[in-house]
């Protein structure tokens, strides 16, 4: 479980969030919505550690984490997998390098021991046959996937999704999202979600919460979204002339 | 306000510069960083060196021999002349230089690019300490392999020297090599071994700081090593004055 509280962040006198605070749950998946710019990026960011926080407090479990240095940092980081929005794999580093590198950095396994994670981590995202191509030979939806698996190499306690499946057709949009679903799960993950695709929301949004001009603006599940009287909420949500005529707006 | 931001600057490198130090994780994969970098940085500058000092030699021999219209001056001082400017500047410092250009770039740009795709971030996340993994190896490959470049630079170019010399008849082999063995001070190869060790740490630490600090997109990038090189071959002067005198006086 991760709980933030009063979580303020602004850059350069600019505050992109206002006072957020939130509990994501263990097990399920929690997603972040919000329209492009309102700071789900820089949410989750905040919440791993890359940006420095001006206020609030995050919690992972029962510790502190936004006041530890370093050093302890690094002991909660290992139980963390990140997918980044732009996949971000290592570009020198073959498709299965980059899945190993956790386990090479991480673990005391030999190469065979890894070699079988890796194929047993790459299989799980569908990826067959390309284990030792380079991120720039493979699509762009493949890399999603290839760091998914990378992600999920050290069998992570907490994984954080960037829009993970931001620009992909949506069958494949469809099979990362119940891909992710299902890791978390099967492996009883605390897992955060950035998107604004409203097929993943209802999909598989668990806990939903909606991000607007830097405030939590609204929270609750899938279940109840539609029928939310929250103006700011409809509008993101029917967004599009077909959902707007489906609602009756 | 110049001076203030240079500080800073300054003070920013300096921070850098603790982390890349500090105690590495693995050993066992920074020794293999190691190699590769090792690889990347030196050996693929063998060419360039070899190229540069043996056109430069014999440069060098020529424009000896035809400033020397005086026959009471001994021929034998070519081989002499041709030996001190090979040893006391061009295998340090002018080689020095052309390594800002190429591997300077080639630091600056890599890890820039590694910053703004989130290359970086990735590595954080996993509780990595970025800067020491992509940096050390950087720093350890240079300072030990430069020295080598160094010396392969005085070999070829006196060697350059050597050729041009006897093929244009300005100069006969024996003269020529009694030149290079005349009032010979071995202090100058340690001076110009020290010099090479410090512009490779001068090189690959300012290149690393360009480019670890980048933000933005590929325009950055390009910036960052366009100042990558031009501020080491700044230092690179600014040393090479400050260790001369130190040494030399
Ligand atoms: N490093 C930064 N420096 C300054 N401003 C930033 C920085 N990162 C983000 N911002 C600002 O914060 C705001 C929120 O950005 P963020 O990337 O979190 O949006 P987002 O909700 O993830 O959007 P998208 O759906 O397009 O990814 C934007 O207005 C952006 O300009
Ligand atoms: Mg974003």
């Amino acid at each position: 479980m991760i709980v933030v509280n009063d979580l303020c962040k602004s850059f350069d006198g600019r505050l992109v969030l206002d006072s957020i605070t939130a509990t994501f749950e263990k097990g399920k998946t929690n997603l972040i919505i919000g329209q492009s710019g309102s700071g789900k990026t820089v949410l989750l960011k905040c919440i791993v550690g890359l940006h420095e926080i001006d206020g609030g407090v995050i919690f992972y479990n029962d510790t502190r984490f936004d006041n530890l240095d370093f050093n302890q940092k690094k002991k909660i980081r290992q139980k963390i997998g990140m997918l980044f929005q732009g996949a971000a794999l290592f570009d020198s580093a073959t498709v299965e390098e980059n899945v190993m590198f956790p386990l090479d950095m991480f673990t005391e396994m030999t190469h065979e021991e890894k070699l079988e994670r890796v194929n047993f981590c790459l299989k799980r995202v569908n990826i067959l046959n390309s284990n030792h191509l380079y991120p720039a030979e493979i699509s762009g939806g493949m890399k999603k996937r290839v760091a998914i698996a990378r992600a999920i190499a050290l069998n992570p306690e907490f994984l954080f999704c960037d829009e993970p499946n931001s620009g992909l057709d949506p069958k494949t949009a469809v099979v990362i999202d119940q891909l992710i679903k299902e890791i978390t799960e099967e492996y009883n993950i605390t897992t955060i979600i950035n998107t604004h695709d409203m097929n993943s929301v209802m999909g598989i949004g668990d806990k939903v919460i909606f991000i607007h001009q830097g405030k939590k603006w609204w929270e609750g599940s899938k279940d109840n979204i539609l029928d939310s009287d929250n103006k700011e909420l409809n509008e993101f949500v029917f967004s599009t002339e077909l959902t707007r005529k489906i609602k009756g707006l | 306000m110049k001076l203030l931001s240079a500080i800073e600057l300054f003070g920013e490198y300096i921070l850098l510069l603790k982390k890349v130090f500090s105690k590495p994780e693995k050993r066992k994969v920074y020794y293999q960083q190691t190699l590769k970098e090792i690889e990347k940085l030196g050996l693929q500058s063998v060419g360039i060196v070899t190229i540069i000092s043996v056109f430069m030699g014999a440069v060098i021999t020529l424009q000896t021999a035809y400033n020397m219209e005086n026959p009471f001056i001994p021929t034998y001082l070519i081989g002499l002349g041709t030996r001190d400017s090979m040893l006391l500047e061009f295998s340090s410092t002018v080689i020095g230089l052309i390594l800002a250009g190429k591997v300077g770039s080639n630091i600056a740009s890599e890890i820039g690019t590694m910053r703004v795709t989130e290359q970086i971030d990735a590595l954080e996340i996993m509780g990595i300490n970025s800067a020491s993994y992509l940096i050390l190896p950087k720093i350890v490959a240079t300072v030990f392999f430069n020295p080598f470049l160094s010396i392969l630079s005085m070999i070829v170019g006196i060697t350059g020297g050597w050729l041009v010399g006897v093929f244009t008849g300005v100069v006969s082999t024996q003269e020529y090599l009694d030149g290079v063995q005349y009032a010979f001070i071995p202090f100058y190869i340690t001076y110009a071994l020290i010099k090479t060790v410090v512009f490779a740490f001068l090189i690959t630490t300012i290149s690393a700081f360009y480019g670890y600090r980048v933000q933005g997109g590929s325009l950055e990038v390009g910036r960052a090593s366009t100042q990558a090189v031009v501020m080491s071959s700044i230092f690179i002067l600014l040393f090479n004055l400050i260790l001369t005198q130190l040494l030399l006086s």
